[in-house]
């Protein structure tokens, strides 16, 4: 076997020496420097490298962490605050460990929007999308497991409440739900093993991302334009011009996560998890972080269906709001990727971010007057939507057309664009 | 490689489908394969089985979930008291006969979700309008029955709004229960509140987690939702 050349340029004897034996230099090379990417991209396309890096920062933070932390209902609430107050540094690592949730979230929310008002997940990216959504449930458990972690009111509560869904799935829902306990209830061996399996999953994240980035360079990335790459003068390589276009995206990411560590760290916090967790008393009012409020508005806001009680049913919906993302391939019809090109899904696309940001509004309130009647809406609305309108828009929907190539519409004679399609909507 | 070799090519794949073969019997392989496959399926199960179980409740978790005797001679009139058994708060109230004179008017009953506590919620000897083995006390566990939060304690009239008899409120979500933990109508919780298995010793001791000698064997396990 003669191996695979090296692609690796440099005179570096060493570096030729180990790569024509563990083609490291040859990886990084193709991966991070000479990788074609669409000369087109924008800055939404940032947002998986600061997926990634956040992946990372959260795995990191964690792992010191780890060090301080003791999983025992009597003493893990008392070394978080030892982390705070006596460990050097302790408040940055949790500081920004606990902000890294929300801004892991914020970046990924921004990366699935992405994903859907460009069409990135239609044909050939199915299951580069479907990754995602593994990816998506992922890290709510995760973040569901950390957010028990420091042991505090909101920790137990909210563990109670969402460990109680598995109690509707109907003959072995008790089973199920003492086993996950391991006990009567939410307590000290329940918090041992949301402690493990919190330090397991990342690991698991971070193999699928690995799927999920063989399954990207396979096709490589779609664009803003969502057509396909038809040769070289269509792309250019990585570095310098993406490396440069991510960094700088970092620095403006990194400088709002900075203020919200060092100026505002609680702010996206309960204050309810000060409290150190107490099986005899409910705060008054249960809600999860921010993140999941759009989901936990769900399965609060749907009512008794016929013979199904409310509770079964907003579970039941509860997970089907997250499984319907694994069909969006196929519910979309419309063989037109970015909505771009598309006159009634470029509206619509907004209609279901505003639907979303409606039911996070729900769900951080308690379900009284008017806002049972948002939430109700906005549900029914949400399933609507994916259900409904996006296979229908597909087909009565009339698009654009399309440009003949990414450098025909990107690239500009006398300020027009060359071999650009009539009526090019700005 | 070995069905090529036979001269049948086409039954590539379907070793399993050993009805596919021409001749309608399995070869000796097939067997092989599926035999094996199996005895590995049932090896993994066995594998799997002490790291599941694992999970399941501890024997001193078990332990500690064995009866708890409660000596209520202290109790005074009105009063509750909230005991752990198995992680659980357990609510023993002492009800005056003001109080249980509100538990059988028609006009209150009329606005309960199941007055006759016919959703299985209780054991069958606390199957009555006082939800208990003797109507002054009553023994309940303390979880809402909507999304386990816990209900508090409000005897006085009027002390939630106006109209209000004395029962419980969950601050959660808002759910009612009366002073036998019978849940409202329209209100988030599904079903009343639960009863433990519990029994006298003598009469001012109370034992949870056993049932009365003379009665139907009843575990907390079986109620419709704690």
């Amino acid at each position: 076997m003669a191996g695979t050349p090296s692609t690796v340029r440099t005179n570096n004897k060493l570096v030729r020496w180990i790569d024509r034996r563990l083609p490291l230099f040859s990886f990084a090379q193709d991966a991070m420097i000479d990788y074609p990417e669409p000369r087109n991209l924008n800055y939404w396309w940032n947002f998986g490298s600061l997926a990634g890096l956040m992946l990372v920062i959260m795995i990191v933070t964690g792992v010191f962490l780890a060090m301080q932390y003791t999983p025992d209902s009597n003493l893990a609430f008392n070394s978080v605050e030892r982390v705070m107050r006596d460990v050097n540094y302790g408040w940055l690592l949790r500081y920004i460990h606990m902000n890294g949730a929300s801004f892991f979230f914020i970046v990924v929310y921004i990366h699935i929007f992405r994903g859907m008002y460009y069409g990135s997940y239609k044909e050939p990216r199915e299951l580069l999308w479907m990754l995602g959504v593994v990816i998506l449930l992922l890290m709510m458990a995760t973040a569901f497991f950390g957010y028990v972690l420091p042991w505090g009111q909101m920790s137990f509560w909210g563990a109670t409440v969402i460990t109680n869904l598995f109690s509707v799935i109907p003959v072995v829902g008790k089973t199920v739900l003492t086993w996950l306990l391991g006990g009567y209830a939410v307590g000290g061996p329940t918090l041992a093993r949301f402690f493990s399996l919190h330090y397991l999953l990342p690991f698991v994240i971070v193999g699928v991302v690995g799927l999920h980035l063989i399954a990207l360079r396979q096709h490589g990335s779609n664009n803003p334009l969502g057509i396909a790459v038809k040769g070289p003068q269509d792309e250019l390589p990585f570095h310098p011009y993406y490396t440069i276009k991510d960094l700088f995206g970092l620095g403006v990411f990194l400088i709002i996560y900075a203020l919200f560590v060092f100026e505002m760290p609680n702010v996206l916090g309960d204050a309810a998890n000060y409290i150190p967790a107490n099986p005899l008393q409910t705060p008054p009012e249960i809600v999860p972080e921010w993140y999941l409020l759009p989901f936990y508005a769900i399965l609060r806001s749907v009512p008794d269906i016929l013979f199904i009680p409310s509770k079964l049913a907003g579970a039941i919906c509860l997970a089907g709001s997250i499984l319907i993302l694994f069909l969006l391939p196929w519910l979309d019809t419309s063989r037109v990727r970015s909505a771009y090109f598309r006159p009634i899904y470029k509206w619509v696309f907004w209609l279901i971010v505003i639907d979303v940001f409606a039911l996070g509004t729900v769900g951080a309130h308690r379900p009284e007057g008017w806002y049972i009647v948002i939430g109700r809406i906005a549900t029914l609305y949400y399933f609507f939507h994916f259900l409904i309108l996006l296979p229908f828009i597909g087909w009565f929907e009339r698009p654009l057309p399309l440009p003949e190539s990414i450098s025909a519409a990107v690239t500009r004679k006398n300020g027009v664009p060359v071999g650009a399609a009539p009526a090019e909507p700005r | 490689m070995a069905d090529l070799a036979h001269g049948k090519p086409d039954q590539r794949g379907l070793s399993h489908a050993a009805g596919a073969d021409s001749h309608g019997v399995g070869t000796r392989r097939d067997f092989l394969t599926i035999a094996g496959n199996a005895l590995a399926v049932v090896g993994a199960a066995c594998v799997a089985w002490p790291l599941i179980d694992s999970m399941n409740p501890a024997q001193d978790t078990l332990a500690a979930g064995a009866p708890v005797d409660i000596d209520i001679s202290k109790l005074q009139p009105g009063q509750q008291i909230v005991v752990l058994w198995r992680s659980r708060p357990i609510f023993v109230v002492n009800r005056t006969p003001d109080l249980l004179q509100t538990l059988q008017q028609p006009q209150d009953l009329a606005l309960l979700s199941d007055p006759n506590s016919e959703v299985l919620q209780q054991p069958g000897y606390a199957k009555n309008w006082n939800r208990s083995l003797q109507p002054q006390y009553l023994v309940l566990v303390g979880i809402c029955t909507h999304l386990g939060c816990i209900p508090s304690f409000m005897p006085q009239a009027n002390s939630v709004g106006p109209g209000w008899i004395g029962g419980y409120f969950c601050p959660c979500h808002g759910s009612r229960y009366d002073l036998s933990g019978r849940v409202y109508s329209g209100v988030p919780a599904p079903y009343n509140l639960p009863v433990p298995p519990y029994r006298f010793l003598n009469p001012t001791t109370i034992r949870i987690g056993e049932n009365p000698p003379n009665e139907a064997d009843f575990s907390l396990d079986s109620v419709v939702q704690i």
